[in-house]
Formats: structure tokens, C-alpha cells, sequence
């Protein structure tokens, strides 16, 4: 018998799918408002420039009769520089050194007073993170070189402490060597905003597609379903079908948003962002319904979905890139389905890509997925 | 078995199937004639399920035929799942469908619209619930519902897996009289698995008892309770003490059987005159005296309990 489309059949089993979606509410708030929330709070985290405080320890000198900090040169730095803290106790910081920058975001430097071996003991506990030490009249700085904050604090003093001494007080900020990158395309907003939508497609895909199926096989309504005349291909059809158009709806939120809050746009080709998206939907609808063809055990479900989940969430550079991953592994991340795509849809984002870009990835995603549905088809179990 | 005939619209033979280590089904050759209503009736892992499933082609028999109007399943499932209705031992529908949703979709599965959906709402008598969620209905209302999709495509057969179990008495014959009503408007015949014996005698018109894969007895309700002629069955309980565990001996003209507690056991009685008082006389020697006794007709139960020396339901 050839195995027509039927609508009706098609369009009941779609509405039933979305209806069951739709009618969850913990839906909506997962699929839709948390990625918002994700991409608000790590937005502002790594976007917004807040104030740095810095804790230093200055090495103590013996204030004896007649002390004067004239041949103390850090001293002298901030006795003319620094706002003396007014309410000092032992504890609190003596002075305090603000840098407003607007480009780069405001520093504010506190200074404690104490002997060389407390100084030590704070340095070693991570409170302080250089010791400066001018007991005998030139100012050392002590810090660990490889620790690239430490590193950024002292050439922020030193520069600070430098200029105040040879040049007008007003004129230590050489605002005119900086340029900040704030171009569109090059924050860590425009970074994410893909990475989240990609991550979300697989999410969605593993979890919505794979999860359903098992459910149904364990409660044993796959297996009243198909002791119907019903096609098989159409219950998964309208599966997918319903859960692409969710992740559509989910993306176009987020991007919604991201371009609201953080003008965070898409620079290159919308058709090509399209075709994409489509891909990397087909892709990981067709390792959901494989990694759900055979078990019925949700716990089994569950691992299983993991299993393929968890290393892209790590490796396929979604919060952070993964050029920090040594080298060898780096053509291998670059060929998951996770990082193919969410590369493809960064390069849109922020790159300007169209089609030339994005052809090959959305082709292979596009490959991936049908092979693995074949395959999972298979091997399905209906009942 | 009954007369195989060309009217018989399921034909079993000689089927097998195993799973890992249990042989749920030994051998079973059975058949269903036309407009009749068969029941399973067995107590649990006898097989029943196991049998209709594969009757449903849900699982596929290791040995053995079945055909279903004559034809095996494999090339005519499309045809032959629109000649059957089922209803399995345990089905979730969709929870946050409602009532009328899901009968729609599975009207959709047999390309049939909403007049075929509002007869089963009424059938079911489902039409107050017609807008409640599935996950909300009762046990007996989501029965009514299962049933009601196994009744959707006007089946010629039936195969309801215990369609009561875990009901109570009203919901039970809410379900026996929606399928006395299909059964008054169709000339459909039927395969229900019960361990429920008041079922297998009020809806069926043909008994198979089945016990660990094979079938025990069969025939309808009278053939079966004639088969021991004149056998009586007399239930009793004894005084301040649980009847002890080998109160049946070997050698003795009848046969007792007792509860697992001991509370209750049964003797079996071919000629009541002579044997009654050699019961009596035996229940004294043991030490026990009759608290409670209580002669009535063989029902279902006393058969199996003959045969087996278990309950059904036990």
C-alpha cells in the first residue's frame, strides 16, 4: 500500500504534540523566559564595566620622632595623592587612589599599612595582591608575575605613581593611546547571544524530542498509538515539526531581546541564518530520535541524553571560546554538530558571513541529522 | 477447543513465546467464532497478556500462527488494524489532553471526524468530561476512555486487556454495560483478559482458563462447572484456631484446599450423603471444630482452586 500524507492525521497528531507542549507551564518559562534571564545576567556580568577594588599591602616604615615621608617615595605618592581614610583603624585601609576611566571602567585601589610579614601572609592568602615596600627609599613592587592581575594592578600604580611624580597631577591617563573595542560583533554579548541560541536548539531538540518518545514508550502510549492505522512517520514528524517551531519561536526571543537590551544584531546574511538554523534543527532532531529509538527506561533516557549533551556544552565554545583548548583538540571540537553550528551562526552574527560561509557546516548538520533519523528509525521501538 | 469453523474470526495455533528465562506462553492453540465473547481468565503471569499481544501483533509469537479473519498480520496491519480495537492492560493518554481532544486524534488515526466523536462521548457517557484534562479523570472515567478509543472504529474484534482491573463495583459495570450496548449494535466479537470471574460469567459467552502459559479448561460457563458432575463445594471456617497447612492429606475420600492465611478453606464433595459426615468426622479427629459451613453452587473460582490448588485473584 503506498503510504500517502494524510493532513487531518498530520494536523491532529501536530496540534495534540503542541497542545501538551503549550499546556506545561514550566514550558514556556524554561524554553523561553530563562534563556532571557541567562543571557541578561551573563550579559551584564562580562558586559558592564564595574568598579575594580584592588587591595595593596605597603610595607609599615618605623614612624619615629621627626618622621617624615620625604624620603619614602610611596609614601610621599600617596600622602599627595591618595584620600587618607579618615576613620582608619588597624583593619581598614589608609588610603584609597580612585582612576575613573570611563572606557575601561573605574579602579579603585586600596591601601593597607602593615609590617613585611603580615603583608606576606596576605599576599599568600590571596587577600592582597602586590606588596609595595619604599622602607628604603625606592619603591619595589612584589607580586607574582605570572598572575595577570597582580601583573595589571602594579603597571596601573606604577604608571599612576610615575606620572604624578614627573607630571602635572590631572595628566596621568593617556587617554589618547587607548581605544576600547566596542564595536558590534566583538562584546562578549555578541559572543554569547549565538552560543545560547544554538545551545538552546540542541537542548530542545535532545531533550523535548528524546524525552517525549521515552516517556511515551514507557507509558506505553507509543505502543496504543501505532495499534492504530496511524503512520508512524507522522507522529514524528509533528514531533519535530512542533519542536522546531518552538526553537524558532525560543531564538527569535532571545535575538529579540539581545537586540533590545544589548544591540546585539545580525551583520550578515538573515536567508543564510535561516538555512542554518534549519540545519542544525535537523541535525539534532535526527540524534534525538535515535538516541530515543530503542529504550524505555527514563533514567537509561536520561543518562543517554546526557552522555551526548554535556561534552558540547563544554567543548563547543558556547560560554567561552575553545581556542583555550589545547591544540590537537581543537580540529576535533570543531567537527561537533554543536560547534559547526554554533560557529556557522557566530559567523552570521558577528562576521558578516552569508552563504560561502555557512554551506558546507549546514550541509554536513543537515547530513548528520538525516542519518542518524534513518538510522534511529531503524532501530525504533514501538512498542 | 470449540469447533473450528470458517466463521471463526481469530484462529490460534500452537503458539510460543519466551522472554530472558519465563516461558509466558506454552503451546496455546485457541479461536474465536463470530460474534462471540471470549474471556482469558487467569491469575496473574498466566500468559493472558502475552497472548493477546501477540493476538494484537504487539509482540510476535517465537512459534506458532495466528491469523485474524484469516489472514496473518504481516502485510495486511493496515487492514487489520482497522478491523480491531483494543484497549491495553495499562495505557497514560496525553494528561494535558482533554477528553474530547484525545478521541479526535485517535478518530484521526482511522480517518474518522467528530460525529464518530460525539457518538463515543455518549456511548462512554463521558459528556460531562468532554473539556477535562485526561490527567484529571477518575480511574474508571480514563477506563471508559480507553475503551472508548477501542470502540472508536466500530471493530469487528475486540481485545481488551483487563478493562476493570482496579475498579470499583459501579465503575466495573459502567464499562460491562457500554460493551453489552456495543455488543447489542455490532455483531463484534471479543477477546477480554479478567481475573475478575463475575466478568468472565456476565459478559462472556466462552471461558478459557489459563494458568503459567497453558490453557487449563475451557468451554462456556455451564460445560465448565458440569465437568465434575454433581460436584458441591462447601466453604467453612473453624473455631479459635487458622486451619493448619496440611489439612489436606493424601488418601482421604475429598479434597481441601485453604487460603493462604488459613482463615477459609474448601472441600470438595462428589456425593454429599456419604461423604459429609466422613468430613465431619475427620475435622473433629483433627482437633477442630466448624465455626462457619456453607454449601453453594461451583463457581469459577472452586474450578480453578480444584485445578490448581490457587486462586485467581491470589
Amino acid at each position: 500500500m503506498v503510504k500517502r500524507i494524510k493532513p487531518y492525521q498530520l494536523w491532529q497528531l501536530t496540534s495534540a504534540t503542541a497542545k501538551e507542549l503549550l499546556r506545561e507551564p514550566g514550558v514556556i518559562f524554561w524554553g523561553i523566559v530563562f534563556p532571557v534571564l541567562m543571557a541578561l545576567g551573563l550579559g551584564l556580568a562580562f558586559t558592564k564595566k564595574a568598579v575594580t577594588v584592588r587591595k595593596i599591602a605597603v610595607v609599615a616604615p618605623e614612624r619615629t620622632e621627626g618622621f617624615s615621608v620625604s624620603h619614602l617615595p610611596f609614601h610621599e605618592f600617596l600622602d599627595k595623592y591618595g584620600k587618607k581614610n579618615t576613620v582608619a583603624s588597624t583593619e581598614d585601609y589608609m588610603w584609597r587612589v580612585d582612576i575613573r576611566d570611563d572606557k575601561l571602567g573605574d579602579y579603585e585601589f586600596l591601601f593597607y599599612e602593615m609590617d613585611r610579614n603580615t603583608a606576606v601572609m596576605l599576599l599568600k592568602r590571596g587577600t592582597v595582591s602586590i606588596i609595595i615596600d619604599d622602607t628604603s627609599g625606592e619603591t619595589e613592587y612584589h607580586f607574582d608575575p605570572l598572575n595577570s592581575d597582580a601583573h595589571l594592578t602594579y603597571l596601573k600604580i606604577s604608571g599612576l605613581a610615575a606620572s604624578v611624580r614627573g607630571k602635572a597631577e590631572t595628566d596621568y591617563q593617556s587617554e589618547d593611546e587607548v581605544r576600547p573595542l566596542t564595536l558590534s560583533g566583538t562584546r562578549y554579548i555578541d559572543f554569547l547571544i549565538p552560543g545560547l541560541i544554538t545551545m538552546g536548539i540542541m537542548m530542545s531538540c535532545m531533550w523535548g524530542i528524546s524525552y517525549t518518545i521515552i516517556e511515551k514508550r514507557s507509558k506505553k502510549l507509543l505502543r496504543r498509538m501505532v495499534a492504530t492505522p496511524m503512520r508512524k512517520s507522522h507522529f514524528l514528524i509533528a514531533l519535530i515539526t512542533v519542536r522546531v517551531t518552538l526553537n524558532f519561536i525560543e531564538s527569535f526571543v532571545l535575538f529579540l531581546f539581545a537586540f533590545l537590551v544589548f544591540d546585539v544584531r545580525i551583520q550578515g546574511s538573515l536567508p543564510a541564518l535561516i538555512i542554518i538554523f534549519l540545519a542544525g534543527n535537523i541535525a539534532f532532531a535526527g540524534i534525538a530520535v535515535f538516541v530515543s529509538s530503542h529504550t524505555s527506561n527514563t533514567e537509561v533516557g536520561n543518562g543517554l541524553i546526557n552522555f551526548v549533551v554535556m561534552p558540547m556544552m563544554v567543548l563547543s565554545g558556547i560560554f567561552f571560546s575553545y581556542h583555550n583548548f589545547p591544540d590537537w583538540s581543537i580540529p576535533v571540537i570543531q567537527k561537533l554538530p554543536l560547534t559547526m553550528l554554533t560557529d556557522g551562526v557566530r559567523s552570521i552574527f558577528n562576521e558578516g558571513a552569508g552563504f560561502s560561509l555557512i554551506a558546507m557546516p549546514s550541509l554536513v548538520l543537515a547530513f548528520t541529522g538525516v542519518i542518524f533519523f534513518a538510522a534511529g528509525l531503524k532501530i525504533f521501538k514501538w512498542y | 477447543m470449540a469447533k473450528v469453523t470458517a466463521e471463526n474470526v481469530i484462529e490460534v495455533r500452537d503458539v510460543w513465546k519466551s522472554f530472558k528465562s519465563v516461558q509466558a506462553v506454552r503451546g496455546v492453540s485457541m479461536s474465536v467464532p463470530r460474534g462471540k465473547f471470549i474471556a482469558l481468565v487467569g491469575p496473574n503471569g498466566a500468559g493472558k497478556t502475552t497472548l493477546v499481544e501477540m493476538i494484537e501483533n504487539i509482540r510476535r509469537p517465537d512459534n506458532g500462527e495466528i491469523r485474524i479473519l484469516g489472514k496473518k498480520w504481516k502485510g495486511n496491519e493496515e487492514e487489520l488494524r482497522r478491523t480491531i480495537g483494543i484497549s491495553l492492560q495499562q495505557t497514560y493518554f496525553i494528561d494535558k489532553l482533554t477528553v474530547y481532544e484525545t478521541l479526535r486524534l485517535f478518530a484521526s488515526f482511522f480517518d474518522l471526524d467528530r460525529e464518530r466523536v460525539e457518538e463515543i462521548i455518549n456511548l462512554t457517557g463521558l459528556d460531562e468530561k468532554r473539556k477535562s484534562y485526561v490527567i484529571n479523570l477518575s480511574g474508571g472515567q480514563r477506563q471508559r476512555l480507553a475503551l472508548g478509543i477501542a470502540l472508536i472504529n466500530h471493530p469487528a474484534i475486540l481485545l481488551l486487556d483487563e478493562p476493570t482491573t482496579g475498579l470499583d463495583p459501579n465503575a466495573r459495570y459502567e464499562i460491562w454495560n457500554i460493551l453489552k450496548s456495543y455488543r447489542k449494535t455490532s455483531e463484534a466479537s471479543m477477546i477480554l483478559t479478567t481475573h475478575y470471574m463475575e466478568e468472565a460469567e456476565t459478559l462472556c459467552d466462552y471461558i478459557i482458563l489459563m494458568d503459567q502459559g497453558k490453557i487449563l479448561r475451557e468451554g462456556t460457563l455451564q460445560q465448565l462447572l458440569e465437568d465434575d458432575k454433581g460436584e458441591k463445594v462447601i466453604e467453612f471456617t473453624v473455631e479459635n484456631s487458622l486451619i493448619p497447612p496440611d489439612i489436606d492429606k493424601p488418601g482421604l475420600p475429598f479434597k481441601i484446599t485453604r487460603d493462604q492465611e488459613g482463615q477459609k478453606a474448601w472441600v470438595t464433595i462428589k456425593d454429599f450423603d456419604e461423604q459429609m459426615p466422613l468430613f465431619l468426622t475427620y475435622i473433629k479427629s483433627e482437633g477442630l471444630s466448624i465455626k462457619h459451613l456453607e454449601c453453594r453452587k461451583k463457581t469459577l473460582d472452586d474450578l480453578f482452586i480444584s485445578l490448581t490448588g490457587r486462586r485467581i485473584d491470589g
